[in-house]
């Protein structure tokens, strides 16, 4: 008869190998818990003992239960059962490090506090014994009181005898006798125990009292305000009798561990040189770690740039081609429409990220797993600390140079909350690849023609440096004001190299593209469809005639002359190659039949973009842009800009495709759309006077502002919370508001 | 001395640690205590952080945090 299932939860050091020993137990069967207000991930998995199912919960890895955060807070609730609608574990497993028991013994005799039956799972033997530490594991059950189990975890060895043991402890439920922490220490944490509400364990009384400003002590006393009171005066009488708050609790601890190592562990008297030792001495080197970093970085940043860019434009490819199949199946209406640019274009949109985020993410888990990532954060660390960061915010960062939705996500490396919120908050700052349609179009139209040849290149070096120092300098204003405090430590483990698991590089590479498709998907392709109805809707012009109806045949009607000057076009192109290939100039008559077959192309598609600029310009997003002019005309852009902008708020790079149909130009030919809006604001008497600074405007407000659904819903994810996505957008929007109009009104003075 | 006075390669007993109640704490934690020896690995290329060795555990600190750490060096 199979018995009732355990809940049993993994605890141990980062670095002892405890998600290895997760993935081992529980294989596929398992998933991101769900916890209110935990911003870091905690795994659930299950796996059968015999005829039992064990419920495993991979809590994450930390080097002691004083909690410091709200989420390790959750962490030590959840490990004493008081975490509503989840149960108490039946058995928890102290994973440690058999190389560095002496440190990793720390949190067990912490755990072993906690009243429920531990298992002392004891990993990486084989690396210990190699290094010629001898473990007599009898005697460590001796000494400790608990069940000892050695493991191999990455190579599967001991997974029965620690399932066995779990059982056994949950059998008995006998809990640890922990060690004794001075008498004076227990008796305050006893005394406190009557104000802190009916049935708070001793445990929490003693992290109360141990932990200065922790997680505990902020808990507790926002709702007793006397007690901060109370607990300094027992902290001064402890101070006083000889037992030092938090140095009482380390000598006890380390007392009794000493006590064990003594009796179970041999080292070699010499401490044999490591692989570590060799690999650092070059890697964190002023020279050839400085290299080796800016090369890794380097080949980090173009995989997720030339890498994804093939498989980003076989989306784009894939739903072009699906688009112009519904097309051809279905009626032109509302329905097709919602389905080809509506849903088609949402859903490529969402996966398009897909490529980025796993290339990122199977780096990330990869330097992570063999040691480096900390190495980088060393290095990095000092020029982040410069505007109130940590070493580890650098990647992320330099990720979100790509894209800022991997770039977000690569930020649950940062342990400390205000850290990884203050990096998450300016990761969209960094000009990312979205941007580039927009400053290529623009650049194109106003700073190729008659200008030095260095200019175009300039100008956009300088969009990119705006991200460069506006991150920084936001980041620095942040941690100053909103997320004031916790930098004071940064105090951070270099564990020792490890050759990386493939098996849980690809685990975390699939974990992050499923979690983003899956929990920010439906937020971007809603915001889509929301957009396409506001751009579609209404479809009949003031006569009543839908927009469709007047189209098609007109369509149909032009089809042969588009076809002919098409075929013109691309046969004289084919004509013109060589001469542009060898840099021979273009014969004139040639140069001039292709401006003419562009003509002819132009006007057969003219009579339909005409209609199509009517109708989006009639259409509810159109009349909102029209109304809000007045909102636009400080940065120097009519309504069409306006409402191109307002149209991109899901993508940035919508506003190119959005322009096209505002100024009635052809998608196909990049260089019309730059001339199309020359011409059309050279008729205005601002616009064509400033066309320059009217450029730039748009291009600086593209650079500091936010639209991108993607990215709010990633950090709405990151963050669990609605309030840190509407505080990112409405803060860069304003900036970039800003930004535009004084980048316009100084460049009208300047060129006035 | 403190911790921070210390060369690369040069080894050291932690004598105490001062600063405040949390930065004790977390060392203690990492394995970092009074009467440990300890090795001064090496300094970031940027001149901050430092590394620090305490058997076979490895630490990456601030030096502002590591000014805080007071040690008696080994005799060579």
């Amino acid at each position: 008869m199979p018995s009732k299932p355990l809940t049993v939860a993994l605890v141990g050091n980062p670095n002892a190998g405890k998600s290895t020993l997760f993935n081992a137990l529980s294989g596929l069967r398992q998933h991101v818990g769900n916890y209110p207000g935990v911003t870091v991930e905690m795994k659930t998995g299950t796996c059968a003992a015999g005829e039992t199912t064990l419920h495993l919960i991979d809590l994450p890895g930390t080097y002691s239960l004083a909690a410091r955060s709200p989420d390790e807070m959750v962490a030590v609730e959840l490990l004493l059962g008081r975490v509503p609608n989840e149960p108490p574990p039946d058995v928890i497993v102290s994973v440690v490090d058999a190389s560095n028991l002496g440190r990793h013994l720390y949190l067990t005799t912490q755990l072993m506090e906690l009243g429920v039956p531990v298992v002392l799972a004891v990993n990486m033997t084989d690396v210990a014994a190699a290094g010629g530490t001898v473990i007599d594991f009898a005697a460590l059950a001796r000494e400790t009181g608990l069940p000892v189990v050695p493991l191999q975890a990455n190579k599967g060895v001991g997974l029965d005898q620690l399932k066995a043991a779990i059982l056994d402890a949950a059998a008995t439920g006998k809990p640890p006798t922990p060690p004794p922490l001075p008498d004076a220490v227990e008796r305050e944490a006893e005394a406190l125990r009557p104000t802190l509400g009916e049935g708070t364990p001793i445990f929490l009384a003693r992290r109360l009292l141990l932990d200065v400003g922790g997680s505990t002590e902020q808990h507790f006393t926002a709702t007793n305000p006397g007690l901060l009171e109370q607990l300094k005066a027992a902290r001064v009488r402890l101070a006083d009798s000889g037992c030092p708050i938090p140095a009482a609790e380390a000598k006890a601890r380390y007392g009794f561990i000493r006590a064990v190592t003594a009796k179970a562990v041999v080292v070699p008297a010499v401490r044999p040189k490591t692989w570590t030792d060799s690999l650092d001495r070059v890697l964190i080197h002023k020279l050839w770690g400085t290299l080796t970093f800016l090369l890794l970085m380097f080949v980090l940043f173009q995989s997720i740039f030339v890498l994804a860019e093939p498989l980003m434009n076989g989306f784009d490819v894939g739903s072009e081609w699906l688009s112009g199949q519904v097309e051809d199946v279905m009626s032109p209406g509302p329905l097709r429409s919602l389905l080809t640019e509506g849903i088609i274009a949402g859903v490529g949109g969402v996966l398009k990220f897909l490529p980025q985020i796993l290339i990122l993410f199977a780096a990330i888990a990869f330097l992570e797993d063999c040691g480096y990532m900390t190495r980088a954060a060393f290095l990095m660390d000092r020029l982040m600390s410069r505007c109130g960061l940590s070493g580890k915010s650098f990647i992320p960062l330099l990720s979100s140079v790509a894209c800022a939705v991997p770039g977000i996500m690569a930020t649950r490396v940062i342990e400390n909350r205000r850290d990884r919120l203050a990096t998450i908050l300016v990761a969209p700052l960094m000009s990312c690849s979205a941007r580039l349609p927009v400053y290529s179009l623009l650049i194109a139209a106003f700073f190729t023609k008659d200008r030095p040849f260095w200019l175009p290149g300039l100008v956009l070096f300088g969009m990119y440096m705006i991200g460069f120092i506006v991150a920084p300098v936001v980041a620095l204003l942040l941690r100053r004001s909103l997320l004031r405090g916790g930098t004071s430590t940064f105090v951070m483990e270099l564990p020792a190299y490890k050759r990386p698991s493939l098996v849980m590089v690809v685990r975390r590479m699939m974990d992050a593209g499923w979690a983003f498709v899956r929990r920010a998907g439906t937020l971007i392709l809603f915001s889509m469809i929301l957009v396409w109805t506001v751009l579609y809707f209404p479809n009949t012009d003031a006569t009543g005639t839908k927009y469709e109806d007047r189209i098609e045949p007109l369509k149909e009607q032009l089809q042969p002359a588009l076809d002919a000057a098409t075929e013109k076009r691309d046969e004289l192109l084919e004509q013109i190659a060589p001469f542009v290939k060898s840099k021979v100039e273009v014969p004139k008559e040639l140069a001039a039949a292709l401006e003419r077959a562009k003509a002819e192309r132009a006007a057969a598609l003219k009579p339909v973009n005409d209609i199509r600029a009517e109708w989006k310009r009639n259409s509810y997003l159109g009349q909102l842009g029209r109304w809000m002019e007045p909102a636009f005309e400080p940065l120097g852009w009519d309504w069409k800009i306006g409402t191109a902008t307002l149209a991109s708020f899901p993508a940035r790079e919508v506003i190119v495709g959005t322009m096209n149909i505002l100024y009635a130009t052809d998608e196909e030919d990049g260089g019309q759309l730059g001339s199309a809006i020359q011409t059309d604001w050279a008729a205005h008497p601002t616009r064509g006077v400033y066309g320059v600074p009217v450029a730039l405007s748009v291009m600086v407000f593209f650079a500091l502002c936010c639209q991108c659904v993607s990215t709010l819903a990633v950090i709405r994810r990151e963050t669990r919370s609605w309030w840190w996505p509407v505080f990112t957008f409405t803060y860069m929007t304003a900036l970039a508001y800003v930004a535009a109009l004084l980048t316009f009104q100084l460049g009208k003075l300047i060129a006035g | 001395m403190s911790l921070s006075d210390l060369l690369p390669g040069q080894r050291a007993t932690v004598l105490a640690v001062a600063g405040n109640a949390a930065l004790i704490q977390r060392l203690a934690e990492m394995g970092l205590l009074e009467g440990d020896e300890i090795e001064f690995v090496t300094t970031a290329p940027l001149g901050d952080p430092i590394e620090i060795r305490i058997g076979d555990t490895r630490l990456s600190l601030r030096k502002a945090d590591a000014a805080l750490i007071s040690v008696a060096a080994v005799g060579e």
